[in-house]
C-alpha cells in the first residue's frame, strides 16, 4: 500500500468541494465495493479533474458498463406484452491510476425515457467502444461520442436493445427464423 | 519504414489518383477468426483501418443474467476458447469476493498450476498462428505438437480437452488424478529445450525480424489511455503485471519475473517484441509451475463448495491476468440465485480498438503482422 | 461368357466403372475451405496438425471457396454472419459437400435458449450433408465424421434415382 493512495471518502470530499452539486452521493454500504454516484450531464468535467490532478491521476480507465436497473414500473399493454416504464438507467466506471495505485468506481443514472449521459471518449479512448456497446445493449445515448452506432448487433437491427430486461425477440430476420 | 502520403492528388505525370476501400472480409485466412477490417488504401499504404465485429456475439451477457451462479461457468469457457481455465478463474474469484468465502490451500494451488499451463498453451498457439500469417508453416506444427500433450494432461484431469468446465465456484469438480504430479514434471523438463528450438526457428530468423521489427510502435502513454493490458503493455516497456500489482490468489508466494520490452531488435514496443514477450513468459510459466508443484498441500478440494450460491445485494469487480490480457468481470448481484449483471471487459475487445492507430501509414501486408501480434480471440471480443 | 471375357493375359489392367472411378477420386481429395468461426475452428486446426493430420485423407485447406470442395462449419452460425456463409457456399463451384462440426452449427447449441442473436442451426440456410456432435468434437470425432461424408460420396450415382 503506497503512501500517497487515497481512500474514497477523501476523493468523495475532494470532488464534493469543487463541484458542488454535480457529486450525489458517497454509497458504501453495500459489498464490496463503494461507489460515488455522479449527475449524468457532469460526468466529463469530473472525469477531466480526475485524470488531470496531480494528486488523483486516474490516467486508465479500467471498464465502463451499461446496466438496466429495471426499477421502474411494469406495465401491460393491451396486446399481452410487458414493458418497464419509468425508472433509470445506469452507467457504471471503473478508474485506477497506474503510477500511485488507487482504485475508483463512480455511478450516473439517467432517465429511461431520455437516457443522456455525457460521453468520456475524448478523456480516455479506451471508453471509446464501451460507450458503443453500452449504446447497442442498453440503449443509453451518450452525448458529444465521435461515432456512436451499433457495434455488435447488426446495423439494420430494428428490434430494439437486447440487454433490457423488456427485451422480446422478433420472429424473423432477414427470412431466417429467430427463435428454437 | 512508414511512408508520407503527399496531399495532392497527382503524381508527377499528371495522373490522378483516388482512395480506395478494401474490405478484408470475414472470411479470412488470417484474421484469426470471423473479423472484418475496412481499409481505406492510398495505393498500397493505408490511411484508416474500420474494424467492423460481432460476426460471433454470442450473447453471453444475457445468458447470464438467465443461468444461475454455478451454471455460467460453462459459458465462461466459451468466451475466450483458447484459454478456457482463465476465464473460469476470473469467474470464480469474482464471485467468491462476493461471497466472502476462504478456500483450501491445495484448490488454490491446483488453479495456479492450471492456469499457467493454459498461459503455455495458448501463447504456443498466438506464436504458432503468427509464425503461419508471416508465412512460416512449420513453427505452427511444433507449437501444436507441444499442445497436444498440455492438453492431454487436462483431459486426464478432467475430461475434456478444450472447454473444461472445472474451476467451479468455491473449489474444483475433481481432485488432480494420482499421475499428474508426475507427469507435470517430466512436461517442465522436455519443454524447456523446445523453447530454444522455437527461438532458434523464428525469433532470431532475419526474414521475421524485418517483418515484425519497427512495425506498429505503440508508445506507453497512448497504450495506457486506450486501456491496453498484458503482454502488448509490457511490451511498451511499462513493468504492469496483475499477479504482481494488484495479487489474486497464491501468486505472492512464487518467485518470477516480468519480462518489458527492450530495444535491441526493433524499437520498444513494436511488433517482435509483442512476440518475443510471450515466448519469455512462457520460460516464467515454467518456473511458476515447478516452484508449485514442489509446494501443492494436501486438502480437499470440493469441502469449500457452497450448496446454493446466493450472494448478498451488492456488486464487485474483479480482475485477472489472462494469457491475452486483463480480464475483467463487474458482478451485480440482486439478492437471488442468479446474476443481476455480468459485464466482461475482454482484453481483446479493448485492443482492438487500438489497431486504427497503429496501422496508418503502414502497407497492406503488415496489418496482418500487427493484427497477429496485438494477439485477438474473437470469442473474446464479441462475447 | 462375355466377349472381353478373360482375354487379357497382362496383369497390369484394371478393370471398373466410370461411376466407381468419379466417385473414387471425388473423396480421395477434398480440399476445404479454411473456415473456422469459433472454438470448434481450434480442434479443426488441431485436426490439420502433426498429431491427427488430416493431409492423409487428401484434405488441405485452401483459402478461396472457388477451389475447394467441402466447407466445414466449425462454431457458432450468428445472424449477422448466416448471410456471408450463404454467400460463401454460393460461391463453391459443383460438386460440394457440407460437414457442419459441433453442435452450435447443427442445432443452436447452449446457446438455444436465450441467444437472441444465434441461429440455431447452419441448416436453416444452408443444406447439410454430415452433423458432428460434440462441443467441441474430438479431432477423432471430426475424422468419423469426414469418412462417413467418404462413404456417401462413394455412393453416389451418375444415373437419377426415380
Amino acid at each position: 500500500m503506497k503512501n500517497d493512495m487515497k481512500k474514497v471518502e477523501e476523493i468523495f470530499n475532494q470532488l464534493k468541494e469543487k463541484f458542488g452539486d454535480s457529486v450525489i452521493e458517497l454509497v458504501s454500504s453495500q459489498p464490496v465495493e463503494a461507489f460515488i454516484k455522479i449527475s449524468p450531464l457532469e460526468i466529463d468535467k469530473i472525469c477531466l479533474f480526475l485524470r488531470d490532478n496531480e494528486e488523483l491521476l486516474f490516467d486508465s480507465l479500467m471498464c465502463l458498463s451499461g446496466v438496466d436497473d429495471a426499477n421502474g414500473k411494469n406495465v401491460v399493454d393491451d396486446d399481452g406484452t410487458s414493458s418497464i416504464q419509468g425508472g433509470t438507467l445506469s452507467v457504471y466506471y471503473h478508474l485506477e491510476s497506474t503510477k500511485i495505485g488507487h482504485k475508483l468506481t463512480l455511478k450516473v443514472s439517467a432517465p429511461r425515457e431520455n437516457p443522456d449521459v455525457n460521453s468520456v471518449a475524448k478523456i480516455w479512448r479506451h471508453a471509446d467502444w464501451h460507450e458503443r456497446e453500452a449504446f447497442d445493449m442498453v440503449g443509453i445515448n451518450f452525448l458529444n461520442h465521435p461515432d456512436l452506432r451499433r457495434i455488435l448487433m447488426p446495423y439494420d437491427w430494428e428490434a430494439g436493445h437486447p440487454l433490457r430486461k423488456d427485451y422480446k425477440n422478433p420472429e424473423f430476420y432477414q427470412g431466417m427464423k429467430v427463435p428454437y | 519504414m512508414s511512408v508520407e502520403i503527399e496531399n495532392n492528388k497527382e503524381t508527377q505525370n499528371g495522373i490522378k489518383t483516388e482512395q480506395m476501400v478494401l474490405n478484408l472480409g470475414p472470411q479470412h485466412p488470417s484474421t484469426h477468426g470471423v473479423l472484418r477490417l475496412e481499409l481505406e488504401l492510398e495505393g498500397e499504404i493505408i490511411t484508416k483501418v474500420t474494424p467492423h465485429i460481432g460476426y460471433l456475439h454470442r450473447c453471453f451477457e444475457k445468458h447470464a443474467e438467465a443461468m444461475t451462479y454455478p451454471q455460467v461457468v460453462p459459458y465462461t469457457d466459451r468466451m475466450d476458447y483458447l484459454s478456457a481455465m482463465y476465464n473460469e478463474f476470473g469467474y470464480a474469484l469474482a464471485v467468491e469476493k462476493l461471497l466472502g468465502i476462504e478456500l483450501p490451500e491445495r484448490v488454490e494451488y491446483i488453479r495456479v498450476i492450471m492456469g499457467e499451463f493454459q498461459r503455455i498453451a495458448s501463447h504456443l498457439v498466438a506464436i504458432g498462428t503468427y509464425g503461419l500469417d508471416i508465412g512460416a508453416f512449420t513453427p505452427f506444427l511444433y507449437c501444436f505438437r507441444d499442445r497436444e500433450r498440455i492438453l492431454s494432461l487436462f483431459e486426464k484431469t478432467c475430461g475434456a480437452r478444450l472447454l473444461y468446465n472445472y474451476i467451479w465456484v468455491g473449489g474444483l469438480s475433481h481432485d488432480l488424478h494420482p499421475d499428474f504430479v508426475r507427469e507435470a514434471k517430466e512436461f517442465v523438463k522436455y519443454f524447456k529445450p523446445n523453447i530454444k528450438e522455437l527461438n532458434d526457428l523464428l525469433t532470431m530468423n532475419k526474414i521475421f525480424i524485418e517483418r515484425t521489427a519497427n512495425v506498429g510502435v505503440l508508445p506507453v502513454e497512448t497504450a495506457i489511455n486506450y486501456g491496453i493490458s498484458g503482454p502488448n503493455l509490457r511490451a511498451s516497456g511499462l513493468k504492469w503485471d496483475i499477479r504482481k500489482n494488484d495479487p489474486y490468489s497464491v501468486y505472492h508466494k512464487f518467485d518470477f519475473d516480468i519480462p518489458v520490452g527492450k530495444n535491441d531488435i526493433g524499437t520498444v514496443g513494436d511488433s517482435w517484441n509483442r512476440y518475443y514477450i510471450r515466448v519469455l513468459e512462457m520460460e516464467q510459466s515454467l518456473r511458476i509451475i515447478e516452484q508449485a508443484l514442489e509446494q501443492i498441500p494436501e486438502g480437499d478440494v470440493t469441502s469449500a463448495i457452497p450448496k446454493r450460491i446466493k450472494p448478498p445485494v451488492g456488486q464487485v469487480y474483479s480482475r485477472v491476468e489472462n494469457p491475452k490480457g486483463e480480464l475483467g468481470y463487474f458482478i451485480i448481484s440482486n439478492g437471488s440465485t442468479s446474476p443481476f449483471r455480468v459485464k466482461v471487459k475482454g482484453p481483446s475487445f479493448v485492443h482492438l480498438g487500438v489497431l486504427n492507430e497503429l496501422c496508418k501509414g503502414r502497407m497492406v501486408a503488415d496489418v496482418i503482422a500487427i493484427l497477429g501480434s496485438i494477439d485477438i480471440v474473437l470469442g473474446e471480443v464479441d462475447r | 461368357m462375355g466377349l472381353l471375357d478373360k482375354q487379357f493375359s497382362d496383369e497390369n489392367i484394371v478393370v471398373t466403372s466410370v461411376e466407381d472411378l468419379l466417385n473414387w477420386a471425388r473423396l480421395s481429395s477434398l480440399w476445404q475451405v479454411g473456415f473456422g468461426l469459433a472454438c470448434c475452428a481450434i480442434e479443426m486446426m488441431a485436426t490439420s496438425a502433426s498429431h491427427y493430420d488430416f493431409d492423409r485423407f487428401g484434405v488441405i485447406p485452401r483459402n478461396s471457396p472457388r477451389q475447394s470442395d467441402v466447407i466445414i462449419i466449425s462454431g457458432t452460425v450468428t445472424l449477422k454472419m448466416a448471410l456471408r456463409i450463404k454467400r460463401i457456399y454460393e460461391q463453391m463451384p459443383d460438386p460440394k459437400y457440407v460437414i457442419s462440426m459441433g453442435s452450435c452449427s447443427n442445432s443452436g447449441g447452449p446457446y438455444w435458449e436465450h441467444g437472441y442473436h444465434v441461429l440455431k442451426g447452419v441448416d436453416r440456410v444452408i443444406p447439410v450433408d454430415v452433423y458432428v456432435p460434440g462441443c467441441p468434437p474430438r479431432p477423432e470425432a471430426l475424422l468419423e465424421g469426414l469418412l462417413k461424408l467418404q462413404e456417401k460420396i462413394r455412393n453416389e450415382s451418375l444415373v437419377k434415382q426415380g
